[in-house]
């Protein structure tokens, strides 16, 4: 398995691509099964907000590791969409303007153990999580 | 790809076997609805033990199918729901609150004739 790959992120079957790749990088890390369905699941959501709200863009993978050999896997997901104005807002639970069930992006942050987000109106979002190995 | 919707006496029973994609699941909804209407049936269990994760979207389809279903009249459990599964919903903050559910099969279908005095 490469340390890096990456899924472009166009239509909805490249939602299961995204979350099948990244459940066996986390496989091959080590993860336990728990932690492989958290990764599983932030993936999902993370695809489906680019699919929803930026209709394109791409999900990176990248297994990491600090000075002290702890290994990692980092999900980096990025598009040129709408952008976010307040993100303080979509880190709320429950805040939804898909009609969905408002859970995707905090939800995202507490399977997590690493959350960043940088957007910008207009220009598009970028959003890296990391899960380290216990 | 379409879900299997098997019929046993006045029950359905549906056991998810692969990973869902969410076309997959929407008609999933339709059929099951349908199914329920075209077979009289009174109850329905959803059998979850191979399903190794479930998003927000999967979780929306199913709590809703559950809700659409009683309002036509015929009482769904979700069985089956695997640790992995149930921790990463209530991390992710999702609780599926009033969703019926049971720890396998055997116990759903135990349920379905207590709920329903059958």
């Amino acid at each position: 398995m490469e340390p890096q790959s990456c899924v472009t992120i166009q239509n909805e079957w490249d939602i299961v691509g995204a979350r099948q790749l990244g459940r066996e990088m986390a496989k091959d890390v080590g993860f336990s099964t728990v932690d492989q369905a958290r990764i599983a699941t932030a993936i999902s959501e993370l695809a489906r907000n680019i699919y929803l709200y930026a209709e394109q863009g791409s999900i990176k993978f990248e297994i990491v590791q600090t000075e002290h050999h702890k290994a990692g896997l980092c999900l980096m997901a990025e598009d040129d969409g709408p952008g976010i104005s307040d993100i303080s807002e979509v880190l709320k639970d429950g805040f939804s303007t898909s009609g969905g069930l408002g859970s995707g992006l905090p939800g995202v942050r507490r399977l997590m153990d690493e959350f960043e987000i940088h957007s910008e109106v207009g220009k598009g979002t970028k959003i890296t999580a990391i899960k380290w190995l216990k | 790809m379409r879900i299997p919707i098997l019929k046993l006496h006045n029950y359905l029973l549906v056991s998810i076997q692969t990973e869902i994609d969410d076309h997959t699941a929407i008609r999933f909804q339709e059929d099951l609805l349908d199914e329920i209407y075209k077979t009289e049936s009174s109850g329905v269990v959803i059998d979850l033990t191979s399903v190794e994760f479930i998003d927000s979207f999967i979780a929306k389809v199913l709590g809703d199918v559950v809700a659409m279903s009683e309002l036509m009249g015929a009482k769904v459990v979700l069985t089956g729901i695997q640790p992995a599964v149930a921790m990463t919903l209530i991390e992710l903050g999702i609780n599926l609150n009033h969703v019926p559910t049971a720890l396998d099969l055997e116990q759903g279908l135990i349920k379905l004739h207590q709920e329903l005095g059958v």
